[in-house]
Protein backbone atom coordinates (compact mmCIF):
# COMPACT_ATOMS: atom_id res chain seq x y z
CA UNK A 1 0.00 0.00 0.00
CA UNK A 2 1.06 3.33 -0.83
CA UNK A 3 0.85 6.59 1.19
CA UNK A 4 -2.02 7.77 -0.97
CA UNK A 5 -3.86 10.16 1.03
CA UNK A 6 -3.39 13.66 0.92
CA UNK A 7 -2.74 15.36 4.04
CA UNK A 8 -3.97 18.28 4.47
CA UNK A 9 -8.01 17.63 4.66
CA UNK A 10 -8.87 20.24 7.21
CA UNK A 11 -7.36 23.10 5.74
CA UNK A 12 -8.72 22.12 1.91
CA UNK A 13 -12.01 24.36 2.58
CA UNK A 14 -10.08 26.80 4.34
CA UNK A 15 -7.59 27.40 0.94
CA UNK A 16 -10.38 27.67 -1.17
CA UNK A 17 -12.20 30.72 1.07
CA UNK A 18 -8.68 32.49 1.60
CA UNK A 19 -8.28 32.37 -2.58
CA UNK A 20 -11.54 33.59 -2.98
CA UNK A 21 -10.97 36.11 0.00
CA UNK A 22 -7.77 37.41 -1.74
CA UNK A 23 -9.53 37.67 -4.80
CA UNK A 24 -12.40 39.51 -3.54
CA UNK A 25 -9.80 42.01 -1.52
CA UNK A 26 -8.36 42.72 -4.73
CA UNK A 27 -11.07 43.75 -6.84
CA UNK A 28 -12.65 46.35 -4.31
CA UNK A 29 -9.38 48.13 -4.52
CA UNK A 30 -9.28 48.19 -8.53
CA UNK A 31 -6.34 45.48 -8.65
CA UNK A 32 -5.85 44.22 -11.60
CA UNK A 33 -5.44 40.45 -11.57
CA UNK A 34 -2.80 38.80 -14.01
CA UNK A 35 -0.98 35.66 -14.93
CA UNK A 36 2.45 35.07 -16.39
CA UNK A 37 4.60 31.82 -17.32
CA UNK A 38 5.70 29.35 -14.54
CA UNK A 39 8.21 28.14 -17.27
CA UNK A 40 10.77 30.87 -18.17
CA UNK A 41 14.38 30.61 -20.60
CA UNK A 42 16.20 32.88 -18.04
CA UNK A 43 16.41 32.30 -14.42
CA UNK A 44 17.28 35.51 -11.62
CA UNK A 45 21.30 35.66 -10.46
CA UNK A 46 20.03 35.95 -6.71
CA UNK A 47 22.78 34.03 -5.14
CA UNK A 48 20.17 33.36 -2.14
CA UNK A 49 17.60 31.60 -4.56
CA UNK A 50 18.41 28.36 -6.65
CA UNK A 51 15.86 27.95 -9.85
CA UNK A 52 14.42 24.31 -10.73
CA UNK A 53 15.42 23.59 -14.02
CA UNK A 54 13.13 22.12 -16.80
CA UNK A 55 13.86 20.02 -19.61
CA UNK A 56 11.94 19.02 -23.17
CA UNK A 57 12.64 16.05 -24.43
CA UNK A 58 14.38 17.63 -27.59
CA UNK A 59 16.35 19.04 -25.55
CA UNK A 60 15.37 22.68 -24.54
CA UNK A 61 15.75 23.98 -21.51
CA UNK A 62 14.34 26.19 -18.89
CA UNK A 63 13.48 27.29 -15.67
CA UNK A 64 10.98 27.21 -12.96
CA UNK A 65 9.85 30.29 -12.08
CA UNK A 66 10.95 31.26 -7.89
CA UNK A 67 8.95 34.62 -8.14
CA UNK A 68 6.63 36.39 -10.87
CA UNK A 69 8.26 39.75 -10.41
CA UNK A 70 10.20 39.62 -13.54
CA UNK A 71 7.62 38.96 -16.17
CA UNK A 72 5.11 41.46 -14.07
CA UNK A 73 7.46 44.14 -14.29
CA UNK A 74 7.50 44.08 -17.73
CA UNK A 75 3.82 44.46 -17.12
CA UNK A 76 4.20 47.04 -15.21
CA UNK A 77 6.81 48.68 -17.56
CA UNK A 78 4.39 48.25 -20.86
CA UNK A 79 1.26 50.26 -19.12
CA UNK A 80 -0.46 47.99 -16.59
CA UNK A 81 -2.14 49.65 -13.63
CA UNK A 82 -1.65 48.22 -10.32
CA UNK A 83 -1.35 44.54 -10.68
CA UNK A 84 -1.71 41.25 -8.49
CA UNK A 85 -1.11 37.14 -9.37
CA UNK A 86 -1.41 34.03 -7.31
CA UNK A 87 1.19 32.25 -8.58
CA UNK A 88 2.97 28.43 -8.22
CA UNK A 89 6.59 29.18 -7.62
CA UNK A 90 9.45 26.87 -7.48
CA UNK A 91 12.27 27.18 -4.96
CA UNK A 92 15.09 24.63 -5.04
CA UNK A 93 16.30 22.58 -1.59
CA UNK A 94 14.11 24.45 0.38
CA UNK A 95 12.45 22.04 2.65
CA UNK A 96 11.31 21.91 5.73
CA UNK A 97 8.67 23.03 8.33
CA UNK A 98 8.29 26.33 7.01
CA UNK A 99 9.22 25.37 3.38
CA UNK A 100 7.82 23.23 0.52
CA UNK A 101 10.19 23.23 -2.69
CA UNK A 102 6.77 24.19 -4.50
CA UNK A 103 4.08 27.28 -2.66
CA UNK A 104 1.96 29.93 -3.54
CA UNK A 105 2.96 33.24 -4.08
CA UNK A 106 0.38 35.78 -3.71
CA UNK A 107 2.23 39.23 -5.65
CA UNK A 108 1.40 42.34 -6.34
CA UNK A 109 2.30 46.01 -7.56
CA UNK A 110 0.85 49.19 -6.53
CA UNK A 111 1.76 52.54 -8.44
CA UNK A 112 3.05 55.33 -6.85
CA UNK A 113 3.31 53.55 -3.79
CA UNK A 114 5.98 53.23 -1.32
CA UNK A 115 7.00 50.10 0.61
CA UNK A 116 5.63 52.05 4.08
CA UNK A 117 2.57 52.78 2.61
CA UNK A 118 2.62 48.92 0.72
CA UNK A 119 3.29 47.30 3.77
CA UNK A 120 0.56 49.17 5.51
CA UNK A 121 -2.10 47.51 2.96
CA UNK A 122 -0.48 43.81 3.91
CA UNK A 123 -1.59 44.41 7.11
CA UNK A 124 -4.87 45.55 6.16
CA UNK A 125 -5.22 42.62 3.47
CA UNK A 126 -4.37 40.16 6.69
CA UNK A 127 -6.74 41.89 8.87
CA UNK A 128 -9.59 41.37 5.95
CA UNK A 129 -8.58 37.87 5.46
CA UNK A 130 -9.28 36.70 9.34
CA UNK A 131 -12.32 38.46 9.97
CA UNK A 132 -13.68 36.05 6.94
CA UNK A 133 -14.02 33.34 9.87
CA UNK A 134 -14.76 33.23 13.60
CA UNK A 135 -12.31 30.37 13.73
CA UNK A 136 -9.69 31.64 12.23
CA UNK A 137 -6.56 33.28 13.90
CA UNK A 138 -6.59 37.31 13.91
CA UNK A 139 -2.95 38.79 14.22
CA UNK A 140 -3.10 40.96 17.32
CA UNK A 141 -1.59 44.31 16.84
CA UNK A 142 0.97 45.38 14.58
CA UNK A 143 4.64 47.07 14.94
CA UNK A 144 6.96 48.78 12.48
CA UNK A 145 10.72 48.93 13.09
CA UNK A 146 13.43 49.63 11.60
CA UNK A 147 16.11 46.67 10.71
CA UNK A 148 18.92 49.39 12.07
CA UNK A 149 16.83 49.67 15.23
CA UNK A 150 15.92 46.43 15.77
CA UNK A 151 19.48 45.19 15.75
CA UNK A 152 20.65 48.29 18.22
CA UNK A 153 17.35 47.61 20.66
CA UNK A 154 18.00 43.81 20.89
CA UNK A 155 21.38 43.06 20.12
CA UNK A 156 23.19 46.59 20.56
CA UNK A 157 25.09 46.05 17.27
CA UNK A 158 24.90 48.25 14.33
CA UNK A 159 23.84 45.98 11.79
CA UNK A 160 26.32 47.63 9.07
CA UNK A 161 29.26 48.97 10.95
CA UNK A 162 29.72 45.47 12.52
CA UNK A 163 31.59 43.42 10.61
CA UNK A 164 31.45 39.31 10.51
CA UNK A 165 33.60 38.86 13.49
CA UNK A 166 31.95 41.27 15.54
CA UNK A 167 28.11 39.86 14.35
CA UNK A 168 29.68 36.03 15.21
CA UNK A 169 30.55 37.40 19.08
CA UNK A 170 27.14 39.16 19.29
CA UNK A 171 25.51 35.52 18.30
CA UNK A 172 27.52 33.93 20.64
CA UNK A 173 26.62 36.06 23.06
CA UNK A 174 23.32 34.57 22.45
CA UNK A 175 24.20 30.82 22.42
CA UNK A 176 24.04 31.05 19.05
CA UNK A 177 27.13 29.20 17.20
CA UNK A 178 27.48 28.05 13.06
CA UNK A 179 29.29 25.51 11.78
CA UNK A 180 30.46 26.87 8.49
CA UNK A 181 31.80 30.29 7.81
CA UNK A 182 29.27 33.10 7.19
CA UNK A 183 30.20 37.09 5.84
CA UNK A 184 28.60 39.32 7.38
CA UNK A 185 24.80 39.49 5.71
CA UNK A 186 25.12 35.24 6.49
CA UNK A 187 25.43 36.49 10.46
CA UNK A 188 22.72 39.37 9.56
CA UNK A 189 20.25 36.51 8.44
CA UNK A 190 21.31 34.47 11.14
CA UNK A 191 20.57 36.61 13.46
CA UNK A 192 18.00 37.56 12.40
CA UNK A 193 16.25 33.96 11.90
CA UNK A 194 17.79 32.41 15.02
CA UNK A 195 17.72 34.86 17.66
CA UNK A 196 15.43 37.79 16.81
CA UNK A 197 12.42 36.83 14.44
CA UNK A 198 11.72 33.38 17.35
CA UNK A 199 11.44 36.24 19.92
CA UNK A 200 8.71 38.12 18.17
CA UNK A 201 5.32 38.40 20.28
CA UNK A 202 3.57 35.21 18.88
CA UNK A 203 0.20 36.66 17.78
CA UNK A 204 1.66 40.37 16.52
CA UNK A 205 2.54 41.42 13.15
CA UNK A 206 5.70 43.20 12.72
CA UNK A 207 6.74 45.04 9.90
CA UNK A 208 10.59 45.12 9.20
CA UNK A 209 11.87 47.92 7.02
CA UNK A 210 14.75 49.31 5.74
CA UNK A 211 17.41 46.66 5.10
CA UNK A 212 21.34 47.01 4.78
CA UNK A 213 22.26 47.92 0.75
CA UNK A 214 24.07 44.57 0.57
CA UNK A 215 20.54 43.12 1.06
CA UNK A 216 18.64 45.40 -0.98
CA UNK A 217 17.81 42.99 -3.64
CA UNK A 218 15.85 44.70 -5.73
CA UNK A 219 14.95 47.48 -3.48
CA UNK A 220 15.78 51.05 -4.19
CA UNK A 221 18.27 52.94 -1.90
CA UNK A 222 16.71 54.50 1.09
CA UNK A 223 16.27 58.13 -0.02
CA UNK A 224 16.25 59.07 4.20
CA UNK A 225 18.78 56.52 5.40
CA UNK A 226 22.47 56.31 3.20
CA UNK A 227 23.23 52.80 3.17
CA UNK A 228 20.17 51.20 3.51
CA UNK A 229 17.35 50.12 1.31
CA UNK A 230 13.64 50.56 0.80
CA UNK A 231 13.15 47.10 1.49
CA UNK A 232 10.29 45.47 4.01
CA UNK A 233 9.65 42.14 5.60
CA UNK A 234 6.57 40.99 7.45
CA UNK A 235 6.58 38.82 10.05
CA UNK A 236 3.23 37.00 11.91
CA UNK A 237 4.79 36.16 15.49
CA UNK A 238 8.34 34.64 14.23
CA UNK A 239 7.13 33.28 10.54
CA UNK A 240 8.11 35.71 7.66
CA UNK A 241 4.95 36.08 5.67
CA UNK A 242 6.34 38.35 3.07
CA UNK A 243 9.11 40.29 1.54
CA UNK A 244 8.54 44.15 -0.07
CA UNK A 245 10.44 47.05 -1.73
CA UNK A 246 9.80 50.51 -3.05
CA UNK A 247 10.95 49.46 -6.48
CA UNK A 248 14.16 49.80 -8.15
CA UNK A 249 13.94 51.52 -11.53
CA UNK A 250 17.34 52.84 -12.16
CA UNK A 251 19.00 50.40 -15.01
CA UNK A 252 22.41 51.14 -14.04
CA UNK A 253 22.13 50.17 -10.36
CA UNK A 254 20.37 46.57 -11.21
CA UNK A 255 22.88 46.19 -13.62
CA UNK A 256 25.92 46.34 -10.98
CA UNK A 257 23.41 44.26 -8.31
CA UNK A 258 23.63 41.80 -11.06
CA UNK A 259 27.26 41.29 -11.45
CA UNK A 260 27.71 41.57 -7.84
CA UNK A 261 25.05 38.77 -7.47
CA UNK A 262 26.98 36.74 -10.39
CA UNK A 263 30.30 36.84 -9.16
CA UNK A 264 29.00 35.67 -5.74
CA UNK A 265 27.55 32.88 -7.32
CA UNK A 266 31.11 32.36 -9.50
CA UNK A 267 32.88 32.59 -6.12
CA UNK A 268 30.89 29.67 -4.40
CA UNK A 269 30.30 27.51 -7.19
CA UNK A 270 26.85 27.86 -7.66
CA UNK A 271 24.96 26.99 -11.04
CA UNK A 272 25.20 30.14 -13.17
CA UNK A 273 21.99 30.06 -14.91
CA UNK A 274 21.70 32.34 -18.10
CA UNK A 275 19.81 35.57 -16.76
CA UNK A 276 16.10 36.86 -18.38
CA UNK A 277 17.74 39.69 -20.40
CA UNK A 278 13.92 41.29 -21.12
CA UNK A 279 13.58 42.76 -17.46
CA UNK A 280 16.72 45.10 -18.33
CA UNK A 281 15.04 45.79 -21.16
CA UNK A 282 12.32 47.05 -19.39
CA UNK A 283 14.34 49.27 -16.59
CA UNK A 284 16.00 50.62 -19.71
CA UNK A 285 12.20 51.41 -21.11
CA UNK A 286 11.23 52.81 -18.04
CA UNK A 287 9.64 50.97 -14.90
CA UNK A 288 6.58 53.25 -13.13
CA UNK A 289 7.61 54.56 -9.61
CA UNK A 290 5.67 51.44 -7.62
CA UNK A 291 6.21 49.22 -4.65
CA UNK A 292 5.51 45.63 -4.90
CA UNK A 293 5.10 42.85 -2.51
CA UNK A 294 5.15 38.87 -2.38
CA UNK A 295 3.76 37.17 0.31
CA UNK A 296 3.48 33.44 1.22
CA UNK A 297 -0.10 31.85 1.00
CA UNK A 298 0.73 28.79 2.32
CA UNK A 299 2.47 30.29 5.30
CA UNK A 300 -0.71 32.96 5.68
CA UNK A 301 -2.49 30.11 5.94
CA UNK A 302 -0.97 28.34 8.40
CA UNK A 303 -1.18 31.42 10.38
CA UNK A 304 -4.72 31.51 10.32
CA UNK A 305 -5.83 27.91 11.11
CA UNK A 306 -3.07 27.93 14.13
CA UNK A 307 -0.89 24.96 11.81
CA UNK A 308 2.82 24.64 13.07
CA UNK A 309 3.92 22.94 9.80
CA UNK A 310 3.34 23.49 6.61
CA UNK A 311 2.60 20.57 5.31
CA UNK A 312 -0.68 20.80 7.76
CA UNK A 313 -1.81 23.19 4.89
CA UNK A 314 -0.21 21.19 1.61
CA UNK A 315 -2.47 18.81 0.56
CA UNK A 316 0.29 16.94 -1.54
CA UNK A 317 3.41 18.08 0.02
CA UNK A 318 6.89 17.60 -1.82
CA UNK A 319 9.12 15.55 1.12
CA UNK B 1 41.28 14.97 5.31
CA UNK B 2 44.75 13.83 4.49
CA UNK B 3 45.09 11.11 2.11
CA UNK B 4 47.30 9.25 4.47
CA UNK B 5 44.91 8.60 6.91
CA UNK B 6 42.24 7.77 4.29
CA UNK B 7 44.91 5.13 3.25
CA UNK B 8 45.68 4.02 7.06
CA UNK B 9 41.88 3.28 7.12
CA UNK B 10 41.74 1.05 4.30
CA UNK B 11 38.34 3.22 3.04
CA UNK B 12 37.27 6.95 2.13
CA UNK B 13 36.11 8.77 5.12
CA UNK B 14 32.50 9.00 3.94
CA UNK B 15 30.52 12.35 4.89
CA UNK B 16 26.79 14.35 4.59
CA UNK B 17 26.00 16.97 3.43
CA UNK B 18 23.40 19.34 5.59
CA UNK B 19 20.52 18.70 2.80
CA UNK B 20 20.79 15.10 3.47
CA UNK B 21 20.39 15.28 6.82
CA UNK B 22 17.36 13.44 8.40
CA UNK B 23 16.23 11.82 12.19
CA UNK B 24 18.24 8.79 12.31
CA UNK B 25 21.56 9.56 10.18
CA UNK B 26 25.30 9.07 12.76
CA UNK B 27 27.94 12.15 12.44
CA UNK B 28 30.86 12.51 13.67
CA UNK B 29 31.24 15.69 15.86
CA UNK B 30 33.36 17.05 18.16
CA UNK B 31 35.34 14.04 18.42
CA UNK B 32 31.83 11.91 19.47
CA UNK B 33 29.69 9.92 17.48
CA UNK B 34 26.49 11.85 17.28
CA UNK B 35 22.70 10.74 16.10
CA UNK B 36 20.55 13.47 14.27
CA UNK B 37 17.18 13.54 16.37
CA UNK B 38 15.69 16.33 14.60
CA UNK B 39 16.74 18.88 11.96
CA UNK B 40 14.79 21.85 10.67
CA UNK B 41 15.62 23.78 7.52
CA UNK B 42 16.01 27.69 8.30
CA UNK B 43 16.16 30.25 5.53
CA UNK B 44 14.75 33.67 5.21
CA UNK B 45 13.36 33.83 1.89
CA UNK B 46 16.27 36.38 0.25
CA UNK B 47 18.85 35.02 2.30
CA UNK B 48 21.50 32.31 3.88
CA UNK B 49 19.68 28.84 4.91
CA UNK B 50 20.51 26.96 7.78
CA UNK B 51 20.08 23.52 9.40
CA UNK B 52 19.09 23.51 12.49
CA UNK B 53 19.90 20.20 14.21
CA UNK B 54 18.95 18.38 17.50
CA UNK B 55 21.46 15.59 18.18
CA UNK B 56 21.95 12.71 20.62
CA UNK B 57 25.46 12.08 21.82
CA UNK B 58 25.69 8.39 21.29
CA UNK B 59 28.54 8.40 24.16
CA UNK B 60 27.12 10.39 26.54
CA UNK B 61 23.36 10.37 25.83
CA UNK B 62 23.47 14.11 25.86
CA UNK B 63 20.78 16.07 23.78
CA UNK B 64 21.89 19.29 22.11
CA UNK B 65 21.20 22.20 19.25
CA UNK B 66 24.06 22.56 16.33
CA UNK B 67 23.15 25.02 13.43
CA UNK B 68 24.90 24.53 10.54
CA UNK B 69 25.33 26.91 7.43
CA UNK B 70 23.70 24.71 4.58
CA UNK B 71 25.78 22.78 2.78
CA UNK B 72 28.45 22.16 5.42
CA UNK B 73 29.32 18.71 5.29
CA UNK B 74 29.76 16.68 8.16
CA UNK B 75 31.78 13.06 8.40
CA UNK B 76 29.87 10.53 9.04
CA UNK B 77 29.97 8.07 12.15
CA UNK B 78 30.65 4.38 11.30
CA UNK B 79 28.00 3.45 13.93
CA UNK B 80 26.21 -0.09 13.30
CA UNK B 81 23.77 -2.18 15.68
CA UNK B 82 24.14 -5.39 16.59
CA UNK B 83 22.16 -8.15 17.30
CA UNK B 84 24.82 -9.89 20.20
CA UNK B 85 23.55 -12.90 22.39
CA UNK B 86 24.53 -11.62 26.61
CA UNK B 87 26.73 -14.47 28.14
CA UNK B 88 27.61 -13.08 31.49
CA UNK B 89 29.41 -10.33 33.35
CA UNK B 90 32.63 -10.89 35.12
CA UNK B 91 31.36 -7.85 37.33
CA UNK B 92 33.94 -4.77 35.26
CA UNK B 93 32.93 -6.05 31.94
CA UNK B 94 29.05 -7.41 30.13
CA UNK B 95 30.28 -10.23 27.65
CA UNK B 96 28.63 -9.77 24.49
CA UNK B 97 28.59 -12.39 21.63
CA UNK B 98 27.24 -12.40 17.77
CA UNK B 99 25.40 -15.94 17.56
CA UNK B 100 26.69 -16.20 13.53
CA UNK B 101 30.34 -15.43 13.69
CA UNK B 102 31.35 -16.21 17.96
CA UNK B 103 32.55 -12.83 17.45
CA UNK B 104 32.65 -11.86 21.74
CA UNK B 105 32.61 -7.86 22.85
CA UNK B 106 33.05 -6.69 26.52
CA UNK B 107 30.68 -3.49 27.59
CA UNK B 108 31.94 -1.60 30.16
CA UNK B 109 29.42 -0.05 32.71
CA UNK B 110 29.32 3.85 30.96
CA UNK B 111 28.02 1.94 27.67
CA UNK B 112 25.96 -0.42 29.46
CA UNK B 113 24.30 2.71 31.60
CA UNK B 114 20.82 1.56 32.63
CA UNK B 115 20.58 -1.71 30.30
CA UNK B 116 22.50 -3.75 32.62
CA UNK B 117 19.30 -3.86 35.19
CA UNK B 118 17.17 -5.75 32.94
CA UNK B 119 19.70 -8.13 31.60
CA UNK B 120 19.53 -12.25 31.99
CA UNK B 121 21.77 -14.58 30.51
CA UNK B 122 21.24 -15.58 26.83
CA UNK B 123 19.18 -12.65 25.87
CA UNK B 124 19.07 -11.18 22.36
CA UNK B 125 20.14 -7.33 22.88
CA UNK B 126 20.75 -4.63 20.30
CA UNK B 127 24.82 -3.40 21.21
CA UNK B 128 25.25 -0.19 19.18
CA UNK B 129 29.33 -0.13 17.98
CA UNK B 130 31.30 2.50 16.66
CA UNK B 131 34.54 1.84 14.63
CA UNK B 132 34.38 -1.89 16.63
CA UNK B 133 33.79 -0.15 20.20
CA UNK B 134 30.79 -0.61 22.18
CA UNK B 135 28.45 2.35 22.82
CA UNK B 136 25.45 1.01 24.37
CA UNK B 137 23.03 -1.79 25.08
CA UNK B 138 19.41 -1.90 24.31
CA UNK B 139 17.89 -4.77 25.92
CA UNK B 140 14.28 -6.18 24.25
CA UNK B 141 11.38 -4.80 25.23
CA UNK B 142 9.54 -7.53 26.97
CA UNK B 143 11.65 -9.20 29.47
CA UNK B 144 10.78 -11.93 32.05
CA UNK B 145 12.93 -12.38 35.21
CA UNK B 146 11.84 -14.00 38.75
CA UNK B 147 11.70 -11.61 41.54
CA UNK B 148 14.19 -12.02 44.39
CA UNK B 149 12.72 -9.78 46.95
CA UNK B 150 9.26 -8.03 47.52
CA UNK B 151 7.07 -7.59 50.78
CA UNK B 152 4.26 -10.24 51.15
CA UNK B 153 0.87 -8.21 49.64
CA UNK B 154 -1.89 -7.00 51.97
CA UNK B 155 -5.33 -7.17 51.25
CA UNK B 156 -6.66 -3.93 50.62
CA UNK B 157 -3.84 -1.87 50.97
CA UNK B 158 -3.79 0.62 48.52
CA UNK B 159 -1.94 3.23 50.16
CA UNK B 160 0.65 3.19 47.53
CA UNK B 161 -1.44 2.89 44.69
CA UNK B 162 -2.03 -0.99 45.16
CA UNK B 163 1.30 -1.55 43.84
CA UNK B 164 4.80 -2.80 45.98
CA UNK B 165 8.51 -2.57 45.14
CA UNK B 166 10.11 -5.61 44.14
CA UNK B 167 13.08 -6.70 43.25
CA UNK B 168 14.04 -8.30 40.29
CA UNK B 169 16.92 -11.50 39.73
CA UNK B 170 18.61 -8.87 37.08
CA UNK B 171 18.86 -6.22 40.17
CA UNK B 172 16.07 -4.30 38.87
CA UNK B 173 13.18 -3.17 41.00
CA UNK B 174 9.89 -2.62 39.75
CA UNK B 175 6.39 -1.88 41.21
CA UNK B 176 4.09 -4.71 40.71
CA UNK B 177 0.83 -5.35 42.24
CA UNK B 178 -0.20 -6.38 45.38
CA UNK B 179 -1.34 -10.08 44.61
CA UNK B 180 2.14 -10.90 43.21
CA UNK B 181 4.60 -12.80 45.59
CA UNK B 182 8.51 -13.18 45.79
CA UNK B 183 9.49 -16.09 43.71
CA UNK B 184 7.03 -15.43 40.73
CA UNK B 185 7.97 -14.59 37.30
CA UNK B 186 6.99 -11.54 36.15
CA UNK B 187 7.07 -9.64 32.56
CA UNK B 188 8.16 -6.42 32.21
CA UNK B 189 8.49 -3.40 29.37
CA UNK B 190 12.23 -2.03 29.82
CA UNK B 191 11.29 0.18 28.00
CA UNK B 192 9.41 2.04 30.94
CA UNK B 193 10.45 -0.12 33.26
CA UNK B 194 6.78 -1.23 33.84
CA UNK B 195 5.04 -4.09 35.42
CA UNK B 196 3.35 -6.15 32.62
CA UNK B 197 2.18 -9.46 34.08
CA UNK B 198 2.34 -12.50 35.75
CA UNK B 199 4.37 -15.06 33.79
Amino acid sequence: MTDWRPGAAPARAARARLLAGLRAFFAARGVLEVETPILSRGAPQDPMLESWEAQAPGGEQGYLQTSPEYPMKRLLADGAPDIYQIARVFRGGESGPRHNPEFTLLEWYRLGLDHHALAREVVALIADQAAQSPDWHAPRGCEAVAYADLFRSTLGVDPTEADAVELERVAGDHGLTIRGGLDRDGWLDALISLVIAPGFPPDRLTILCDYPESQAVLARPCADRPGYAARFELYWGGLELANGYHELTDPVVFRSRRERDIAIRRARGQPLPPADRHLEGALEAGLPDCAGVALGVDRLLMRLLGASRIDQVIDFPWA
Amino acid sequence: MSAPRIIEEQRAMATYSTNEFKAGLKLLLDGDPQSIVENEFVKPGKGQAFSRVKLRNLRTGRVLEKTFKSGESVEAADVMDTEMQYLYTDGEFWHFMVPDTFEQYAVGEAALGDSGQWLKEQDICTVTLWNGEPLSVVPPSFTELKITQCDPGLRGDTAQGGTKPATLESGAVVKVPLFVEEGETVKVDTRNGEYVSRV
